[in-house]
């Protein structure tokens, strides 16, 4: 018996292929953007875990230099000698095309063989490894990218991105390092030793590190695309809901029927639920291959991004588990089940005789108007409570949602009061018709109009911050880059040499040393800075004191960025407790945008003295006169320094904002995605909604109105909804900017940026929403202009 | 005997007070008997046909069919009644839109596990639609809609057809050959026929005539 109802059910598709066409459209779009979302996330998560098992050791605890300089040998052999049961690491990078290449060097007879980095070399492989010129191990890609290594280069396809292998004295001839970086702590250690400090006082031992700790620093980043997948997944389900929904009404005379002739409500509703879970998977598999081709188009972006701004690196190509693919499928079954959760449920409670009302069914929502009402004062309450008692980054995701979802509910309500209010001014017979006709339209046509308020919002939201920070980040660079050209040097023993070569060419030379340590238990950078009035002038502080430069040059305080102060709380004058055990005074504040850790600028004098093992490789020069290419010329000349060890101003300026402009490329494409799944979502109910229109157009044309006038006024009422909707959106959308702006960044990365707005992007997006609501409605007023005068007049035969 | 209704009682919310529609109605129904129900618009003949065929609940009363009480049934044992047992005809034709002719004429016999046996040929022969057989309902005209609707429902073999004004939106000569088509094979195939019209002239081609008033239901 289950066949004929099925087939009776599934016949409704056949004859309405355009309407299965939108249901598995949406679903697929859904499907794509959510699990598009979830590939780049997981493919960053696992390149994470890869690099910190690698990095990490699988979980051992680690020796390290306090100062975060490098570990004599003879530390190393006095705790051997001692009964400490520790291998050598040594950590650094290489220059390569295309960015820093990580470089660790270990010693294969010492190093655990439960670590990743054991794990990741046969045994076979240890007499090329060792000694000298042994060979180095990575991946395909990596190797790609080190020519003149490559006949040392073993490939391992298994490695983690952008790292090489090698034994610890190859890698510390490569990196030049006459110690180590630091040392595994084995698991097993004897019960009999002498304590760390008696042996080494200089080393402190580290906890295992783990994925975590990259996952922290870029979670707000992924948590930002999560919030977009979600946002073009409910766009998309408003889509499914109107389908699904519409089809379960238009088949109510069929269910009545199939009662009538002896199918029981459950098995009818069984058969729904199987109609429903194989258009699910087909749509699935479509929306999960489309999200594929997404996610591998995008990636690479969101490497660039993550490498830009949180030094992360990530896999350029997609390598999905079938647990993804499956939770792809699993995300559209979910979605399809929420969207026709409500229509299900009526035809299980349907009194067999029901009678069938499509065109009831879209006005019922009219009724539902109070009940969003309502709705939309509970998440806005939600939302208020969210920052008033939660905070965080959740509760600020919690206030964007409630917000959201609150204006978007209220959307047909204000709608359809401005309709009231043009019915009222409207004069002759045609525009209280349209009016008319439009308000009792709104209710079919809300759900799409939300799903494009809501791409809307989001644009003039994303944008606005996008913009925001754009000009800022702009202005920011031009006063922090103060110097005129960029050196790095590779060999410190070079540097006195450099600095009087520089004395007489140049105005000043402005040491960049650093060094990498733990600040308030976080990683941060330790800067140096000399005592000079260009600092003063161009450095952009947030808060400060008027003495704070004076205090600087007298090597009593310092500066800390935004991030650090922000995190942990600091104002001026606080005490800032440093690594080695020492305290000084937070005496100013400084913007730094892009960088995801604390820092803390001190004289350079307090840098070196309290931090021996500092990286002393980079300057900044002012150059007289901005002859930067003759400087340049002469650096290469007498310290035959490579070209791209000397940056100057605009080349540092240009390559952090493309690593900007490519940080939200994949927001922008996002962006616009979701605004055509809302485009889409227009066009599909435009068209169902023609098919039920007749009875409501076919008595304007018996009274006089032409087809013609009937489609101009059709289209003219799509333009008409879509820019209140867009008015609408613009203030919701501005709203959504602040937010971004002043609670989720400061959230998600420690920096708070000021708002500027940009009534020209609105004006072009406004422009948009009018072209995207125009196209979607030319066809179905052109359908409506064509139709034969035999199918309106058909109406009135059929009225009963 | 086939069909035994007593005291059936049957009344719908009002504005002020429940309507009362069916008021104690009794009736039996031998197998291949014809039975016309005549009375008023909304003198709860569509409703008395619901109730016989277990789509609306009764408030009092009972309704054997082959002995057994359909009252006390569930939603899925009056289903199966319907299924294998009821045929019903309905004045708006409900017809499946989206299957053909020939899809809906077996389908109701293939629910019923019967389609083997429906002799599609001389079944469409009967009614005239052999042209027809590839056309969705949407087609037809009315009569041709109301034909199929009368060959889906004889083509299951029920016991019983009940016809619920079937010639309600035909005009009077269509309306007369439907009539005759369904009396003709009610009669063919042995079924019993419970037809519910407004025609008295139609009404006088039944075995017996029944008149239903103010709830109440007199020979």
């Amino acid at each position: 018996m289950t066949g004929p109802v099925l087939t009776a059910l599934l016949s409704h598709w056949r004859r309405r292929p355009f309407q299965l066409a939108t249901l598995l459209l949406g679903l697929s779009l859904a499907t794509a953007l959510w699990s598009g979302v979830q590939a780049l996330n997981a493919e960053a998560r696992k390149s994470y875990a890869e690099a910190a098992s690698i990095l990490g050791g699988g979980g051992l605890s680690e020796l390290a230099r306090t100062d975060g300089g490098t570990i004599p040998v003879e530390t190393y052999a006095a705790l051997r000698t001692a009964g400490w049961l520790v291998s050598p690491l040594v950590d650094g990078w290489l220059s390569s095309e295309g960015g820093r290449i990580r470089l660790l060097g270990m010693d294969p007879f010492t190093i655990p063989q439960d670590t990743s980095i054991a794990a990741s070399v046969e045994p076979s492989l240890y007499p090329e490894l060792v000694g000298t010129n042994g060979i180095l191990l990575a991946n395909r890609a990596t190797a790609a990218r080190l020519p003149d290594l490559e006949d040392r280069i073993r490939i391992i396809e298994d490695l983690a991105p952008n790292m090489i292998l090698a034994d610890i004295t190859t890698a510390q001839d490569l990196v030049d390092m006459a110690g180590f970086s630091r040392m595994f702590l084995l698991p097993d250690q004897p019960l009999l030793r002498p304590d760390l400090a008696s042996v080494a006082p200089e080393l402190t031992v580290r906890p295992p590190a783990t994925a975590n700790d990259l996952g922290r620093l870029t979670d707000s980043f992924h948590l930002n695309l999560t919030a977009f997948g979600l946002l073009s997944f409910a766009v998309g389900l408003a889509i499914v809901h109107g389908s699904v929904g519409l089809a379960f009404e238009q088949r109510r005379p069929v269910l009545r029927t199939l009662r009538a002739l002896g199918v029981s409500a459950r098995r009818i509703v069984m058969c729904l639920i199987f109609e429903l879970l194989t258009l699910a998977l087909v749509a699935g598999a479509l929306g999960v291959i489309v999200g594929y081709v997404m996610a591998a188009a995008l990636l690479p972006d969101v490497a660039a991004t993550l490498r830009g701004l949180y030094g992360a690196t990530v896999n350029d190509a997609l390598t999905l588990s079938p647990l993804w693919w499956l939770g792809g499928v699993g995300i559209a079954c979910i979605g399809t089940a929420v969207a026709a959760a409500n229509g299900l449920w009526r035809v299980a409670r349907m009194p067999p005789l029901a009678s069938a009302r499509p065109r009831a069914w879209i006005m019922a929502s009219s009724h539902a108007m109070r009940w969003q009402a309502g709705g939309a004062a509970v998440c806005l309450a939600a939302a208020i409570c969210a920052v008033a008692f939660g905070g965080g980054l959740v509760g600020g995701f919690v206030l964007v949602g409630g917000f959201l979802t609150a204006a978007a509910l209220l959307l047909p309500i204000i709608l359809s009061s401005l309709i009231s209010v043009a019915s009222r001014w409207s004069r002759g017979p045609i525009g209280q018709w349209f009016w008319a006709d439009t308000r009792q339209q709104l209710p079919g046509l809300s759900l799409a109009l939300m799903a494009l308020l809501l791409a809307l919002a989001a644009n003039v939201g994303v944008g606005t911050m996008v913009a925001s920070f754009r000009a800022t980040f702009a202005g920011w660079l031009d006063q922090r880059l103060v110097s005129d050209l960029y050196v790095t040097v590779e060999d410190e023993t070079d540097i006195p040499a450099l600095m009087a070569f520089l004395e007489d060419k140049s105005d000043a030379v402005l040491p960049i040393w650093h060094v990498d340590a733990e600040v308030m238990g976080a990683p941060a950078e330790i800067y140096g800075v000399v005592d000079h009035p260009v600092y003063a002038a161009n450095w952009p502080l947030l808060s400060a004191q008027p003495d704070t430069w004076d205090r600087i040059a007298e090597g009593t305080g310092a500066l800390i960025n935004e991030q650090l102060a922000r995190r942990e709380g600091f104002s001026l004058e606080d005490p800032l407790p440093l690594p080695g055990g020492w305290t000084t005074t937070v005496i100013g504040i400084y913007s730094d945008y892009g960088n995801p850790l604390g820092q803390v600028v001190l004289p350079l004098e307090t840098l070196t003295r309290r931090y021996p093992g500092v990286d002393r490789s980079d300057f900044g020069i002012l150059v007289p006169d901005r002859n930067k290419e003759a400087l340049t010329a002469a650096l290469t000349e007498e310290f035959g320094l490579p070209e791209d060890w000397i940056t100057d101003q605009g080349a540092i300026k240009a390559f952090s904002l493309s690593i900007f402009e490519r940080t939200f490329a994949v927001t922008a494409a996002l962006n616009v995605l979701t605004l055509a799944v809302a485009g889409v979502a227009i066009l599909t109910n435009l068209l169902t909604l023609a098919s039920m229109r007749l009875p409501q157009l076919a008595p304007a044309w018996a009274l006089g109105l032409t087809r013609t006038t009937l489609g101009r006024l059709e289209f003219i009422r799509a333009l008409v909804l879509a820019a209140l909707t867009f008015m609408f959106a613009l203030p919701v959308g501005l709203g959504l900017a602040w937010m971004l702006l002043a609670i989720i960044n400061v959230e998600a990365f420690g920096w708070r940026l000021p708002m500027h707005l940009f009534p020209l992007d609105w004006a072009w997006l406004g422009a948009l929403s009018l072209g995207a609501a125009g196209l979607a409605s030319i066809w179905p007023a052109y359908q409506l202009v064509k139709r034969p005068p035999a199918d309106l007049a058909r109406v009135f035969s059929h009225e009963r | 005997m086939l069909l035994d209704v007593h005291g059936l009682k049957k009344c719908f919310p009002g504005s002020e007070r429940p309507i009362t529609v069916l008021d104690g109605v009794s009736l039996s129904l031998d197998a291949g008997e014809v039975v016309a129900l005549t009375g008023e618009s909304g003198s709860g003949k569509s409703t008395l046909l619901h109730v016989i065929a277990g789509l609306e609940p009764t408030d009092d009363g009972s309704v054997l069919f082959d002995g057994v009480d359909i009252c006390s049934m569930d939603d899925a044992g009056r289903a199966a009644l319907r299924r294998n047992s009821i045929g019903i005809v309905f004045q708006q034709f409900n017809l499946i839109p989206s299957l053909n002719v020939r899809q809906n004429l077996v389908f109701h016999a293939r629910l019923a596990g019967r389609a083997a046996s429906v002799d599609l040929p001389a079944l469409t022969t009967w009614l005239g639609l052999t042209d027809h057989l590839d056309k969705f309902p949407e087609d037809l005209s009315g009569g041709e809609q109301q034909r199929v609707a009368i060959g889906r429902a004889v083509a299951s073999e029920p016991k019983l057809v009940l016809a619920d004004e079937p010639t309600g939106n035909l005009d009077e000569s269509t309306g007369q050959a439907v009539f005759d088509l369904l009396l003709a094979l009610a009669r063919r195939t042995g079924a019993a026929l419970l037809i519910a019209t407004h025609s008295m002239r139609l009404a006088e081609a039944a075995d017996r005539r029944m008149h239903l008033s103010h709830g109440k239901l007199r020979a």
